[in-house]
């Protein structure tokens, strides 16, 4: 019994090892995402997020003995040449260039945010919020009993 | 046979090797307080990813993630660190345990989600039998060039690339409005 | 700017390779690894180098900030004229058929060759124009304080 669940256990490790060495590289971007309070670690945690998840499609479109795509010059493919799957290959490609336009866009929100607030650490952030949020309510009550008066 | 076998090894060894750098970088990124050194880590993973990319036969992606990943995000990166702080704030060693439950957990569920994918690199998996097929049989009849990544780049989903065009096109006049770009061209022009 | 003797040096040969290099990519990308999303961000990175090195006075000089806005929509335009063509000469919207009827091959060819530019002009303005965008925030930022 045991033996069977550790065979298999083998045969997993052979074949699906390396989708799992992707996801360890995909949480650890992820625990940046999350339990960094600075936003620009924050973003490159996304970027380090992101490319693992790219790594894990290309992984899935590569073929045990292949080549890269490229066919040779004169086009003359023969029938024992091994090639990866093109598509992954495509479809990441494009989405490398959209997420470093979408960085960009992120880290110049974090700009603005630091010229308006003097701090990017998400914490005083919240903080700040909270403060301008308490205002509001208190002129808001006091606003209420102004009009209560009248 | 003999040194197909072998070959399989020595890729997985490099690809060990590459995924160990690969973390090393990521908890550099993780553990210092010092912007400058984590920007320049998430360089360094860049480049290993694109080594990577290329054990993956990713040739034109290694490409594209040495250029783009590597270079742009990180001058990006430093950009912002010039107009915002060098230092990222002291964090509580107590903030750490939520996340890491969080992030086990996803994991987990993630790994337990791959169970049920195709073995790595087998050539029947259902990502390798339909179009990819289709269009690395077809490129030298209807296209007649030898990079295969172009010719579906641009020519079978060209309408895709169009869309991925105007997205890289949106985020350049987002940043611009954002930080103020066009504002400055047109006073300037006005002076002359 | 910076007194650096041999950055400033190095920099002046190394831009016009790397321009090179960028324009190899852009052309040649039909027969080996590249393209227009690769040659954009070299072609790029050519000018940040500069601007990095010599100032950024000196490359707004060479590019100024209105032409890589102006690029920066020209590629989307040309891409799309490639495929509004195709679909007045009476082909699918992007069929590079249409460019060379008799030939469809030879269409095809173009039409890479024409799409994969306006990828390239568009990847470069997009990326030429943030990093214009970074550098002057800096300057009035640092003007402001």
């Amino acid at each position: 019994m045991i033996g069977d669940t550790l065979s298999q256990v083998g045969t997993l490790l052979a074949t699906h090892s390396i989708y799992w060495l992707f996801i360890i590289l995909m949480m650890t971007g992820f625990y940046i995402v999350v339990s960094r309070g600075n936003l620009i670690k924050k973003i490159i945690g996304l970027n380090l997020f992101q490319t693992s998840v790219f790594l894990f499609y290309i992984s899935i479109g590569k073929v045990t003995g292949g080549t890269p795509p490229i066919l040779p010059m004169k086009l003359k493919v023969d029938d024992f040449s091994v090639y990866s799957n093109p598509l992954p290959h495509v479809l990441i490609l494009t989405a490398i260039v959209v997420g470093v336009a979408t960085t960009a866009l992120g880290l110049s929100l974090i700009i603005r945010i630091r010229e308006s607030y003097g701090t990017i650490e998400e914490s005083d952030l919240l903080e700040i919020n909270r403060k301008i949020f308490s205002r509001e309510n208190v002129q808001d009550l006091q606003q209420g009993d102004l009009f209560k008066d009248e | 046979m003999q040194s197909n076998s072998g070959r399989k090894k020595i890729e997985s060894i490099i690809i060990l090797a590459l995924f160990i750098f690969l973390v090393i970088s990521a908890i550099g990124v993780l553990w210092v307080k010092h912007l400058f050194a984590a920007a320049m880590f998430s360089g360094i993973f860049s480049f290993l990813s694109a080594l990577l990319f290329v054990m993956l036969d990713a040739v034109d992606v290694a490409f594209t993630e040495a250029a783009v990943g590597a270079g742009v995000s990180t001058i990006l990166v430093l950009g912002t660190i010039v107009l915002t702080t060098e230092r990222a704030k002291e964090w509580k060693a107590s903030d750490n345990l939520r996340p890491l439950l969080l992030v086990i957990l996803t994991g987990a569920i993630l790994i337990y989600g791959s169970l049920d994918m195709p073995e790595f690199g087998s050539i029947s998996a259902p990502a390798q039998t339909h179009v990819g097929l289709t269009y690395l049989e077809s490129t030298p009849k209807d296209i007649g060039i030898p990079n295969v990544v172009t010719a579906v780049l641009a020519s079978y989903r060209g309408f895709d690339t169009l869309g991925e065009t105007a997205v890289v096109f949106t985020a350049g006049v987002g940043v611009l409005m954002l930080l103020g770009g066009f504002i400055r061209t047109r006073s300037r022009r006005d002076r002359g | 700017m910076i007194q650096a003797l041999v950055l400033k040096v190095i920099t002046k040969l190394m831009v016009g390779f790397i321009i090179l290099f960028a324009l190899y990519v852009q052309f040649h990308g039909d027969y080996s690894p590249g393209g227009g999303f690769q040659a954009g961000v070299i072609f790029a990175a050519a000018f940040i180098l500069y601007g990095m090195v010599m100032g950024l006075q000196n490359v707004e000089r060479v590019l100024p900030p209105w032409l890589t806005h102006k690029l920066m929509a020209l590629g989307v335009i040309i891409y799309t004229l490639v495929g509004i063509y195709s679909f007045f000469v009476g082909y699918n919207f992007l069929d590079y058929g249409a460019l060379s009827p008799a030939h469809p091959e030879h269409g095809q060819h173009y039409g890479i060759l024409l799409v994969e530019f306006g990828v390239g002009v568009t990847v470069a303005g997009v990326v030429i124009s943030i990093y214009y965008a970074f550098v002057n925030r800096s300057k009035t930022s640092k003007e402001d304080e």
